[in-house]
C-alpha cells in the first residue's frame, strides 16, 4: 500500500505538536530569544544614536573652525569675509558654552549663537513666534529643546544658572522659548542663548578674550557646490594666523563621532556576541530535541518519509521557536527603548528604534533558528534506521 | 551521608559532548564580556592614575575641570610658584612648571580620522615633576626652541610624528627631537613642547595650569586653603593624582554601566541556557536517578550530584571565557576622552579580582542555573523514578 503524501497541513501539526512536547524547555528558550534579540536591539540604537547627530545634518550647512582644533577660536571678522564667498547665503557665528548646570554630570549641550541668522539656516527646529519675539527682546534670554526641558521641568520664565567652565563665573538665563523637533530625529536637547550677551560680558570681565568665536555656520545656495565653496573659505585664510577648516555639517558630526569608534565598534562586536550566545542556546535546544528523537526519525524513514520532510521537520520545529522569541523580543524593544532614553535624559539626544534595527533583528533571529537546525537536521537525515531505531535518548 | 561520585557528574557531561560545549560555549561568551568590559576599565583607570604623581599638585582656574579649560594668569602662577611648601631641586630652583596646553588635530596613520591630540608646553621643571617619563629615542627639546617630543602612543599611532619629522601647528613647523614614554600614562599620548613657545604660536597670555611638587604632601590641605581662599587668584587647587582620576569619571562611569546591564542580560541568557541543558539531563535520566535513590543515595546526593553538573559546566565556560578575555591584553584602545576632548589610549587590563570575580560570576550562573533542575531531580520519587525508565 503506498504512503499517502502528507499535506503541508498534516507537516505544520507535527511542527506544532512537537514545539510543545516539552512546554518548559520551549519557553525557556524563547525567553533566551526574547533577552538576545531585545539586548541586540537595544545595542544597535545605542549605535545610531551616536550617529544621530551626523544623520539630523543638512547638506546646505557648512562648519568653519580653526584648523589648529576646535578649541582655538577664530576672529570675528572671518564673518563679513566668508559672507562675501560666492555661493554663501548666510552665515552665522556660535561659541560653545561648555556650562554645568547644579552638577557636572546635568550634561547638555549649551551653544551662544546669533539668533536671527542662526534659527533661519536650522528650520527643524521650531519656535512659536510669539515666544521667539520675546527671546529676542530678552539679553539674556534662552531657547531651551523640548526634550531638555522635559528632563530638568524648566518652563518658560525660569532663571538657569550655569556655572562657566570655559567662561568663568556663574551665568544666568531666562527661558524663553521652548523649540520642538521637525521630526523624531532633531535633537532638542540643546540650550541656546544670546552670542552678544556671551561677547559683552567676556569684554567686560576679559578683553583679549573677546570677540572670539568657536565655529561659524555657513548655510549654502547650492548643495552641490559644497565642495567647492568650503575649499574658497578656507582659501581665504591661508597663510593667516588662523587658518580654518570648513566641512559639511555631515562631516563635521561624523568627525566627532570617529574619535570615540573604538568605544562603538566595542559596543557593535558585543551586539554580535549576544548573537552567538543565544545561537548556542538555540543549537543546544534543537540538538537536544533531534538526540531524543532520534528513534522516531529512523521510524519515520522506515514509513518511507524522505530527508526533505525530517528536514522541514525540524527546521520548522527551530524556526517556529525563534520567531515567536524574537517577535516578543522585537515587541518589547519599544517600551524598553523609550524607558531606556528617558532614564538617560539628555545623554542621547535622540534615541529611537529605527526600521534598520528592526530588520536586523529579524535577519539574526531567522539565522540563529535555521543554523541551529542544521546539525540536528543532518543527523536525522544521516541516521541509519536500524541504529535509529535501537537509540535511547 | 554518601556522596555520588565526582564521576558521575563528568562523565555525563562527556557523553553529551555537543550540548555540554554548546551550554559552557555559551557561558565562555557571557565571561568573556563580563571581564573584557571590567578589563577596560580598569586600563582606563590605571592609565589616569598613573598620570598623576602622590605628591605633586595641578592648579587650574577655578571650576574650570580640565586644562584645556583653564586660563592661568602670569601673575596667579607666579603667585602659586612662590609658595613656601614646594620642594626645590639641588640648585634651590623649586620644582614648579607653568604649562600651557592646548589641542592639536592630527590625522591618524591607519584610518585618517582627525583626532586631537593634547600638545603640552612645559617649563623647565617640567619632566623632573614627572619622574615617569623617560626618553626612549632622541633627546629632549631644548628650551626656548621650535622643537618638541612626542609620546611613545602618537609616535606610533600618526604619520609625521618620528624622531626628525616636523609637526605643522600653530603657523608654524616644530621639529620632532625625541620621542618619550610614560609608564603607560597619559602623557604616552601628548606632544610636549616650550611653554613659552607654544603660547607664542597660538597668541596665548595665560598658562593653562600649574604643576608642583610639595616638599611634604601632608602640606596639601595649607596650600589649597591658602590659594583658594586668597580674593585675587581664582583657582583650583588638586592633587594631581586626584585630578586626572577625575578626567577618566564620565567614560569610566560609562563603562562600567555599560558592562553591567550586557552582563546582567547576557547571563539571563546563559542561565537559561544552563537550565534548559540541566533540565534535559534530569529528564533524560529519571531511572537512572530512581535507581540511586533505591542503591541509597540521600535526595541531598542526588541535588549535589546535578548541581556538581551544571557548576562543572559553568567553571569550564568561566576558564574558557577568562583565557579568551586575558588574550585581550595584547589590544590597546586608543580613543577620545570626553573630559579633556582629546586621544587618550590604554590596555584591557587583567587585575586579579577581575579574574576572580568573572570565575565567582560563572559559578553562580552554574547555581542558578542549575538549582531548579537539581531540585526537581532531588525531588523525583524512587518508584515512579524506576518505573518510568
Amino acid at each position: 500500500m503506498p504512503v499517502s503524501r502528507p499535506g503541508p497541513l498534516h507537516l505544520f501539526k507535527l511542527i506544532l505538536r512537537n514545539t510543545l512536547r516539552h512546554p518548559l524547555r520551549t519557553v525557556l528558550t524563547m525567553l533566551g530569544l526574547v533577552v538576545a534579540i531585545l539586548s541586540f536591539g537595544l545595542l544597535q540604537t545605542v549605535v545610531d544614536a551616536w550617529y544621530a547627530g551626523a544623520e539630523g545634518a543638512a547638506p546646505n550647512r557648512l562648519i568653519t573652525r580653526n584648523a589648529v582644533s576646535l578649541m582655538v577660536p577664530l576672529p570675528l571678522h572671518y564673518r563679513d569675509k566668508i559672507r562675501s564667498v560666492d555661493g554663501v547665503k548666510a552665515v552665522a557665528a556660535a561659541n560653545w558654552f561648555a556650562g554645568v548646570y547644579q552638577d557636572p554630570k546635568n550634561f547638555f549641550p549649551q551653544f551662544a549663537v546669533e539668533p536671527l541668522p542662526y534659527f533661519a539656516m536650522y528650520p527643524e527646529f521650531r519656535v512659536r513666534e510669539d515666544e521667539f519675539r520675546a527671546f529676542l527682546r530678552d539679553r539674556k534670554g534662552a531657547i531651551v529643546g523640548r526634550k531638555l526641558a522635559q528632563a530638568y521641568g524648566f518652563k518658560v520664565g525660569d532663571v538657569v544658572p550655569l556655572k562657566g567652565t570655559l567662561f568663568p563665573g556663574t551665568w544666568e538665563f531666562v527661558v524663553r522659548a521652548i523649540y520642538d523637533g521637525a521630526d523624531a530625529r532633531t535633537d532638542t536637547s540643546q540650550f541656546f542663548f544670546h552670542w552678544e550677551y556671551l561677547n559683552e560680558t567676556v569684554k567686560a570681565r576679559a578683553p583679549q578674550r573677546a570677540n572670539q568665536i568657536g565655529i561659524y555656520i555657513v548655510q549654502i545656495t547650492d548643495i552641490g557646490r559644497a565642495a567647492e565653496v568650503s575649499e574658497e573659505i578656507d582659501a581665504l585664510f591661508r597663510n593667516s594666523p588662523a587658518e580654518t577648516l570648513t566641512e559639511t555639517e555631515k562631516a563635521f558630526q561624523i568627525g566627532f563621532v570617529k574619535q570615540t569608534e573604538a568605544i562603538l565598534i566595542a559596543v557593535r562586536i558585543v551586539s554580535f556576541v549576544v548573537i552567538f550566545v543565544i545561537l548556542a542556546v538555540m543549537a543546544n535546544t534543537m540538538a537536544m530535541t533531534a538526540r531524543e528523537r532520534l528513534s522516531e526519525y529512523a521510524t519515520l524513514k522506515a514509513l518511507g518519509f524522505g530527508p526533505g520532510f525530517l528536514s522541514a521537520l525540524i527546521f520548522g520545529e527551530s524556526l517556529s521557536i525563534a520567531a515567536v522569541g524574537s517577535l516578543a523580543g522585537i515587541a518589547l524593544t519599544f517600551p524598553v527603548a523609550e524607558w531606556f532614553a528617558a532614564k538617560m535624559g539628555t545623554l542621547f539626544p535622540v534615541f529611537e528604534v529605527s526600521a534598520g534595527t528592526v530588520m536586523l533583528q529579524i535577519a539574526c533571529a531567522l539565522a540563529v533558528g535555521a543554523a541551529a537546525a542544521v546539525l540536528p537536521a543532518r543527523r536525522a537525515i544521516g541516521v541509519r534506521i536500524a541504529d535509529g531505531l535501537r537509540a535511547i535518548g | 551521608m554518601i556522596a555520588i561520585p565526582l564521576r558521575y557528574s563528568v562523565r555525563n557531561l562527556w557523553t553529551r559532548k555537543l550540548t555540554t560545549l554548546l551550554t559552557a560555549g555559551g557561558m565562555a561568551l557571557v565571561v568573556f564580556v563580563f571581564a573584557a568590559v571590567q578589563m577596560l576599565d580598569a586600563g582606563l583607570r590605571q592609565t589616569l592614575v598613573a598620570t598623576g604623581q602622590p605628591d605633586n599638585i595641578l592648579v587650574t582656574r577655578r571650576a574650570a575641570g580640565t586644562e584645556i579649560s583653564s586660563a592661568v594668569e602670569r601673575g596667579q602662577a607666579a603667585v602659586i610658584g612662590a609658595q613656601l611648601e614646594i620642594a626645590a631641586v639641588a640648585g634651590g630652583r623649586p620644582l614648579v612648571s607653568k604649562e600651557a596646553v592646548v589641542l592639536i588635530t592630527l590625522p591618524k596613520r591607519d584610518t585618517g580620522v582627525a583626532t586631537n591630540i593634547t600638545t603640552r608646553g612645559i617649563g623647565p621643571a617640567g619632566p623632573a615633576l614627572r619622574p615617569q617619563v623617560r626618553i626612549v629615542e632622541g633627546r629632549m627639546f631644548e628650551p626656548g626652541s621650535s622643537e618638541v617630543v612626542v609620546g611613545q602612543n602618537i609616535s606610533r599611532r600618526f604619520d609625521r610624528a618620528a624622531v626628525g619629522d616636523r609637526l605643522p601647528f600653530g603657523g608654524r613647523e616644530w621639529l620632532v627631537v625625541g620621542i618619550f614614554a610614560a609608564g603607560g600614562s597619559a602623557f604616552d599620548s601628548e606632544v610636549w613642547g616650550d611653554a613659552d613657545q607654544l603660547m607664542q604660536a597660538f597668541r596665548r597670555q595665560a598658562y593653562s595650569s600649574v604643576v608642583a611638587r610639595l616638599a611634604d604632601p601632608a602640606a596639601f590641605g595649607a596650600v589649597k586653603a591658602r590659594l583658594e581662599s586668597d580674593p585675587r587668584l581664582t583657582l583650583d587647587v588638586k592633587r594631581e593624582r586626584a585630578f586626572y582620576e577625575e578626567q577618566s569619571e564620565l567614560m569610566s562611569n560609562f563603562i562600567s554601566y555599560l558592562g553591567l546591564t550586557l552582563s546582567v542580560i547576557f547571563s539571563i541568557g546563559a542561565m537559561i541556557g544552563a537550565m534548559i541543558t540541566m533540565y534535559s539531563a534530569v529528564a533524560n535520566r529519571v531511572g537512572e536517578i530512581g535507581t540511586l535513590r533505591a542503591l541509597g543515595f540521600r535526595r541531598a546526593s542526588v541535588l549535589w550530584a546535578f548541581l556538581l553538573e551544571s557548576l562543572l559546566l559553568a567553571a569550564a565556560g568561566g576558564v574558557v571565557g577568562l583565557g579568551l578575555a586575558s588574550l585581550m591584553q595584547l589590544i590597546q584602545i586608543s580613543t577620545l576622552n570626553w573630559q579633556s576632548f582629546s586621544e587618550l589610549a590604554f590596555r584591557f587590563t587583567l587585575t586579579p579580582r577581575i579574574a576572580a570575580a568573572a570565575i565567582v560570576f560563572a559559578l553562580l550562573m552554574g547555581i542558578i542555573g542549575g538549582l531548579l533542575p537539581a531540585v526537581r531531580a532531588a525531588r523525583l520519587n524512587i518508584v515512579d523514578a524506576i518505573r518510568s525508565a
